[in-house]
């Protein structure tokens, strides 16, 4: 067999290379050999982006299973299986992300015999734990689907209403509680970031970029796929975006009217500035460029709208857990290049699974979808067929 | 009753013999080198600061409702009833939310170990047990830092404030900072000029009820949250289901 050697191909080896190295420092020389991390900045971009990012990256899942299962929008239904793909791939990495981070990874399995209930970590941990088994069994089907495993695929159907309604029950717990991890430090984290309301900016802000990953990732496989893309799905999602982003800026605006911080914000400062970039990204351009229905329509300026908000977003969450702590103590955080090394392996590793994935299990709809419409529509037919004629 | 350790920076002479006992005490290196670093760490459980003329002592504060205790996942820090913040070692999983949920920064990590511990003043449990004060107590030649019961070191320090109040800061610092703690400072300037947090920064209420606030309501959010999607799915599947036996009635009556 001959690989055929791409930019992006060679991208990937280099950074698999580099990231593979960084993990050897990790373990064999620890913590204090790979990263910047000190004992004035003990969580740095681990936590801050393959922790906190991660986790809002894959809120996609739950908010498209959400928005078909639970509010019958059918128009979506073909990019959830995408969306689970990705949160399912997502929280593995966050996974792989945490033993990067934690100092004795060995010891992961302790949360589940030492419990502390009063501690967020401890509820993060357990609904992270359950709902990646939430996520395996929502992406199961699709396995059994390649390998014509019918059983299967009807044991999980039978399931499926428990799946779904515990999978959103636990997103919101957790999706939540990472803001909540925060809470704790009124006296460290810059009066910018830290409101006794971070968990429920994160949850808005988590479904807002699973609206927008939506958009990023399906856009983003068919073309990959080489495949064209339903225009009114997009629309659909972008619409949704809209709203999600308005919701978000005016909790976000209320919230610093309330703590009186508005004054403060407005004038210049270095926290200031990371601030205008987050709200400018995560709010201002992107609500500008989706009010264009120009825009709203084209798949291109849907691509680039929800691509802003979401750094923009991923910059809300780097502010939180790294530059709001600077001014407390007194000095900057730069991640070391073998820590952005080992972030930038898990992306490329989730790239490159979900790639594989889509190539392999029946993911996106075929150019059979005319049958399997047919197949989905049958036994409802047939139901209801039976219900009408009991009632004759 | 709660043991507690009492500083008076004001009878302090910067003689560092504190940091030596402690060194000795939990088995740490301290040689010239050390004595001079002024910052804690790993290596370092105490530390006297100097600010010109003036010293002041840093340690863990033993806070009465410690936020480290509340946060840690795994419950490998936790408050004992006789006043120290203890640390199981053999829980920890070493995610840190200690280290950045203490409002004093004191717990520190072996940054360099393959397996890394956390590091901090536990008040020298083995001494307590056998019913003896802590090694910085004992060793302090000035009686700056000393060790007893709670209560009677806060009606010392009132009483040391109140017979000599041109000495003092009117307030002993600790006594009511995050919900009190078992660590109470006395002096003569102000405690931040020396890293400490201001009393204003900090303030009176302890830490664990902040997240407690929004903690104490998942147990009622779990089953009404669960109860409103199990409804929202079946009402939207109800729905579907009726407006198919409607839709085939309607053809139905349509052919007739």
């Amino acid at each position: 067999m001959k690989i055929k050697l791409t930019f992006w191909r060679v991208v990937f080896a280099v950074i698999m290379v580099l990231g593979l190295y960084s993990s050897y420092v990790r373990y064999f020389h620890g913590l204090g050999a790979v990263s910047n991390m000190t004992d004035q900045f003990p969580w740095g971009l681990w936590i801050g982006f393959d922790c906190l990012c991660g986790v809002m990256l894959a809120a996609g899942g739950f908010c498209m299973v959400g928005a078909v299962y639970l509010f019958n929008v059918e128009s979506l239904h073909d990019v959830v299986k995408p969306a689970v793909l990705t949160a399912f791939l997502g929280y593995l990495l966050f996974i792989v992300g945490l033993l990067f981070d934690l100092g004795r990874p060995w010891f992961i399995w302790h949360q589940m015999i030492y419990m502390n209930p009063h501690s967020v970590m401890f509820e993060v941990g357990f609904c992270v734990m359950f709902y990646t088994t939430v996520l395996f069994f929502e992406f199961l089907p699709n396995v059994f689907e390649r390998f014509h495993f019918q059983v299967g695929i009807k044991w999980v159907k039978k399931i499926y209403p428990i799946l779904i309604v515990l999978g959103i029950l636990l997103s919101t717990l957790h999706q939540s509680s990472l803001g909540s991890l925060y809470l704790i430090m009124p006296s460290k984290l810059h009066p910018f970031w830290y409101t006794p309301a971070l968990p429920f900016l994160f949850f808005g802000s988590a479904v807002a970029v699973g609206l927008a990953m939506t958009i990023f990732e399906s856009t983003q496989s068919a073309k990959a796929l080489g495949r064209q893309l339903e225009l009114s799905v997009l629309v659909r999602l972008g619409g949704a975006l809209l709203v999600a982003l308005w919701v978000n800026a005016l909790i976000r605006f209320e919230d610093f009217y309330h703590r009186g911080v508005l004054g403060q914000i407005v004038r210049p400062s270095y926290e200031a500035y990371f601030l205008w970039l987050e709200l400018a990204l995560a709010f201002v351009l992107p609500i500008a460029m989706l009010s264009f229905k120009r825009v709203r329509l084209s798949p291109g300026g849907l691509y680039l709208a929800a691509v802003i908000s979401l750094l923009g977003f991923v910059t809300n969450r780097l502010n939180i857990s790294l530059i709001g702590f600077e001014t407390y103590v007194g000095h900057h955080y730069v991640p070391k290049w073998t820590e952005f090394m080992v972030t930038l392996m898990i992306i490329a590793l989730g790239f490159a699974l979900f790639r594989l994935a889509v190539e392999y299990l029946p993911i996106f709809p075929e150019h059979k979808e005319a049958a399997t419409e047919a197949a989905a529509v049958a036994p409802v037919f047939a139901k209801s067929a039976v219900m009408s004629h009991a009632n004759d | 009753m709660s043991k507690a350790i009492l500083y008076d920076a004001t009878l302090c002479i910067g003689c560092k013999q504190c940091e030596q006992g402690c060194a000795e005490e939990n088995k740490l290196p301290y040689d010239d080198k050390i004595a001079a670093e002024a910052v804690q760490s790993e290596h370092k459980f105490t530390c006297v600061v100097t600010q010109e003329d003036k010293f002041m002592r840093r340690l863990c504060m033993h806070c009465e409702k410690p936020a480290c205790a509340s946060v840690c996942p795994v419950g490998a820090l936790h408050k004992t009833k006789e006043g120290p913040v203890a640390y199981d070692v053999w829980k920890c999983i070493g995610c840190r939310y200690c280290m950045v949920a203490c409002p004093f920064s004191q717990p520190k990590y072996e940054w360099g170990a393959l397996n890394p511990r956390v590091r901090k003043c536990i008040m020298c449990p083995n001494r307590l047990a056998a019913g003896k004060q802590t090694a910085c107590a004992e060793i302090c030649p000035t009686g700056a830092t000393k060790f007893g019961e709670r209560d009677d070191l806060v009606r010392e320090a009132k009483k040391r404030i109140a017979d000599n109040p041109a000495n003092y800061l009117p307030r002993v610092y600790g006594l009511e900072e995050v919900g009190g703690t078992s660590v109470l400072l006395l002096s003569s300037v102000e405690p931040a000029a020396f890293g400490y947090p201001t009393s204003a920064k900090l303030g009176e209420t302890p830490m664990p009820e902040y997240t407690g606030r929004v903690m104490e309501k998942i147990p009622d959010f779990i089953p009404v949250w669960t109860l409103v999607l199990g409804g929202i799915y079946w009402i939207s599947h109800r729905r579907e289901e009726v407006a198919a036996v409607e839709g085939r009635e309607k053809r139905n009556g349509g052919a007739q």
